[in-house]
C-alpha cells in the first residue's frame, strides 16, 4: 500500500497477525488457494539438524546485509558531520550529539515534526471513519449496487503511488484541472485559475486527499470482509432488543471487529508518517518547504541542503517514532497470537 | 471530498427495500463510486483526447479518441531502457526473493529447530521496516562501494524489500498442506527433497502466484530509492520516467495521463485479478475467525 501502498503490496503486513501464530497449535487456514481442500493438520516436528539453518541462512543474511547493515550505518552517519565539503573529500568528521542537539534546537524541524504528526493523525482519523463507514455502507448494499462500489474501490486501491500522484496534479491543475471547473460550475468564485498548490498547507491538503483516496478501499473492504463474518442473528438480536443503528455498531460491530479496528489503525499511522512518495512528488515538498513531512525533510535537508549528518539524524529519530508506534503494533499482534 | 460524501449508515439490515432509506444508500454508493473511480476513469480519458480537447477550460466529456498521445510518451529518448529497467528490477527481485523465501519459509512451517521463534519475529520486523528513511544511508554505502547507478543494487534492494512478506505468505501456504501427504510420499520411498518438490510445490502454484504479483506490485511502486540511487538517465526506472515527464513536458497533460497509464496498466490488471486474495488475506490475518 498504501497504500504503501501505501498502497497495495501493502497487504502484506495483515497476514502477519493470524498467521504468526501456529508454534504449536493448529494454524490458521490460508485464504488462498482453493487447492488446499483440508483444514491444516499440526505441524509434526522432525529433528533436522543443520538443515534448517541452511534454509534460513539466505535469507538472514541478506536481511542483514540490506537492512540491518543500512540501519546500523545510519546510526553511524547521524553522528558525523557530512557537509558538501566532507562529501566531496570522504572524510569522517565525528561531531558526537551535535547533529541532534542543532536539530533538538531548531524550531523549523519542531515545526515538522508538529505538521508530521497532526498530517498524520488527521489523515489516519479520515481514513478510519471514512472506510468504516463505506465498510458497513457495503454490508447493506444489493448484491450490483455492491458490486459497483467494490470494483471502484479495487480501482482506487491499485493505481500505482506515482501514477497516482500524476493524476492528482493534472486534476488539479491551474489552468485546465476539472477540479478547478468543478467549482465554477458549482458556483464558487474565485476558482477561474485557482492554484492549489500554492501554499504548503493547500499542498498537504491535496496529498490528504490523495492519500484518504487510495488508503480508505483497503479498510473498506477488509472492514466489509469483517462483517460477513459475523452473524446475522446478532443483528437479529439486537434489532429484537429495539437497538438503534450506532447503538448496534458500538454493541455489536465494534467489540466483534476490535482487533481489526486496533491493527489497521496502528497500519495506518505507521504507513501515512513514513509516507514518501505521495508528499514529495506531489509537489517536491514545496513550497518554501512548506509541505515537508519527516521523510521529505530529512531527504531534502541531505539531497538538497548537503547535510547528510543531520539528514541521517532526522532519519533515526523519525524511526525512533516510528518504533514507538510499532510496539503497540506488534504488541497487538503477538497478543492475538497467544489468542488463536 | 470524499468526507462531504460518506452517509453514514446506522442500522443493518434493518428495513426492507423500496423506502427513502434505500434510495439514499443506493445513490450514496453511486455517488462513492463515482468519486473513486474518477481520478482512474480521468487519466484514461485525458489520455485518449487530442490536444485541444484537453486544453481546455471547461472539459470535454465526449470525443473521437486518438493515441497521439501513447506516442509522445513512448517516443521520449530512453523509453525501452525503462521499461527494460523497470521489468528487470521487478522481475529480478520478485523471483530471488521467491527462491530465498521458498527456502526460510519451509523451514519455519515444518522443521523444528532453536531459534525458530526468533527468525519469526525478525521477519515480522522487516516486514515494517522503515525505507523510505533509510535512503541517506543506503546512498552513503552504495556510493562507497560504487554501486551507484546500479541495476543490480537496486533489484537486491527491492528484494530485501518484498523477501519478509515473500517468507509470511509463503509460510502460510506451505503450513496448509497437511504434513501427511508428506510423509505418504515419504513413505512410498521419496526423499525430504524429493517429497518437497513432488507434493509441496504443486500444491503452492497458486500461493507462489498471488505472493510473487503483490511483490511485483511493491517492486513496481517503489520511489524513494530509485530517486535516492539512480540518478543517471540510463540505470532509471518508469517510476521516474513518469515523475519526470512533467517537467520534462511541460503542460502537456495529455502526454502524461498517457504515461501515468501506461505505468498503471500493469498493476491495475494484476491487482484486479488478485482482488479475492489482497481482501482475504486481510481477514485471515487481523480479523479473526
Amino acid at each position: 500500500m498504501t497504500v504503501d501502498s501505501q498502497g497495495t503490496a501493502t497487504a502484506g503486513p495483515q497476514d502477519a497477525p493470524g498467521r504468526a501464530a501456529g508454534k504449536s497449535q493448529t494454524p490458521p487456514p490460508s485464504p488462498g488457494p482453493k487447492e488446499v481442500l483440508q483444514p491444516p493438520r499440526g505441524r509434526r516436528s522432525l529433528p533436522s539438524g543443520v538443515l534448517p539453518y541452511l534454509l534460513v541462512a539466505p535469507a538472514l543474511l541478506s536481511m542483514a546485509v540490506l537492512l540491518l547493515y543500512p540501519l546500523i550505518r545510519n546510526v553511524i552517519l547521524s553522528f558525523q558531520q557530512l557537509n558538501r565539503k566532507e562529501f566531496i573529500t570522504r572524510e569522517t568528521v565525528w561531531t558526537g550529539f551535535d547533529n541532534y542537539t542543532e536539530l533538538l534546537g531548531d524550531s523549523d524541524f519542531w515545526t515538522v515534526v508538529v505538521r508530521s504528526v497532526v498530517f498524520t493523525a488527521v489523515n489516519v482519523a479520515l481514513i478510519m471513519a471514512i472506510g468504516t463507514g463505506i465498510g458497513l455502507l457495503l454490508n447493506r448494499l444489493g448484491k450490483k449496487m455492491r458490486l459497483v462500489l467494490s470494483l471502484a474501490l479495487m480501482f482506487a486501491w491499485a493505481m500505482p503511488i506515482v501514477a497516482s500522484v500524476t493524476v492528482f496534479r493534472w486534476l488539479f491543475d491551474e489552468q485546465f484541472g476539472v477540479v478547478n471547473w468543478l467549482m465554477r460550475t458549482l458556483g464558487f468564485s474565485g476558482y477561474d485559475q485557482h492554484n492549489w498548490f500554492e501554499t504548503g498547507f493547500s499542498t498537504l491538503v491535496i496529498v490528504l486527499i490523495l492519500l484518504v483516496w487510495g488508503s480508505v478501499p483497503f479498510v473498506a473492504l477488509n472492514m466489509y470482509a469483517g462483517l460477513t463474518t459475523i452473524g446475522s442473528e446478532l443483528y437479529e438480536a439486537a434489532k429484537m432488543d429495539g437497538a438503534s443503528g450506532w447503538r448496534t455498531f458500538w454493541a455489536v460491530v465494534f467489540p466483534n471487529l476490535r482487533s481489526f479496528f486496533m491493527i489497521t489503525t496502528f497500519l495506518e499511522i505507521i504507513w501515512i508518517f513514513k509516507a514518501f512518495a505521495q508528499v514529495y512528488a506531489m509537489n517536491l515538498g514545496g513550497p518554501d518547504r512548506g509541505s515537508e513531512t519527516l521523510p521529505v525533510f530529512a531527504y531534502i535537508e541531505g539531497v538538497g541542503q548537503f547535510h547528510y549528518g543531520v539528514a541521517a539524524a532526522i532519519s533515526i529519530l523519525t524511526i525512533v517514532m516510528l518504533i514507538a508506534v510499532m510496539s503497540f503494533y506488534f504488541r497487538l499482534i503477538l497478543k492475538e497470537e497467544e489468542e488463536l | 471530498m470524499s468526507a462531504a460524501t460518506t452517509p453514514t449508515p446506522q442500522k443493518l439490515r434493518t428495513r426492507k427495500p423500496l423506502t427513502v432509506a434505500a434510495v439514499a444508500k443506493n445513490l450514496g454508493a453511486l455517488v462513492l463510486a463515482v468519486v473513486f473511480v474518477f481520478p482512474v476513469y480521468w487519466m484514461f480519458s485525458s489520455s485518449l483526447k487530442p490536444q485541444h480537447e484537453i486544453m481546455t477550460k471547461d472539459p470535454v466529456f465526449v470525443f473521437t479518441p486518438t493515441f497521439e498521445n501513447y506516442k509522445t510518451a513512448t517516443g521520449v529518448d530512453l523509453f525501452w531502457t525503462y521499461v527494460t529497467n523497470s521489468l528487470t528490477v521487478t522481475i529480478g527481485a520478485v523471483l530471488l526473493a521467491l527462491v530465498v523465501a521458498l527456502a526460510a519459509s519451509f523451514a519455519i512451517a515444518r522443521l523444528k529447530f532453536k531459534g525458530r521463534k526468533g527468525i519469526v519475529l525478525i521477519v515480522m520486523m522487516a516486514q515494517m521496516a522503515p525505507w523510505e528513511v533509510m535512503v541517506i544511508a543506503m546512498y552513503m554505502i552504495s556510493r562507497e562501494n560504487d554501486l551507484l547507478n546500479s541495476i543490480p543494487m537496486l533489484t537486491l534492494i527491492y528484494f530485501v524489500m518484498v523477501l519478509p512478506f515473500t517468507i509470511w505468505t509463503l509460510r502460510g501456504f506451505i503450513a496448509a498442506v497437511p504434513v501427511e501427504l508428506e510423509e505418504a510420499a515419504q513413505i512410498d520411498g521419496c526423499t525430504r527433497g524429493q517429497a518437497f518438490r513432488k507434493v509441496i510445490f504443486p500444491l503452492l502454484a497458486p500461493g507462489l502466484m498471488s505472493t510473487s504479483l503483490f511483490g511485483f506490485i511493491t517492486a513496481w511502486n517503489e520511489f524513494a530509492m530509485i530517486l535516492m540511487l539512480n540518478k543517471d538517465k540510463e540505470s532509471q526506472t518508469l517510476t521516474l520516467w513518469l515523475t519526470q515527464f512533467q517537467t520534462a513536458f511541460g503542460s502537456d497533460w495529455g502526454a502524461t495521463m498517457a504515461a501515468s497509464t501506461l505505468f498503471a496498466l500493469p498493476v491495475l490488471v494484476v491487482f484486479l485479478f488478485l482482488q479475492r486474495k489482497a481482501v482475504g488475506g486481510m481477514t485471515a490475518g487481523a480479523v479473526k475467525g
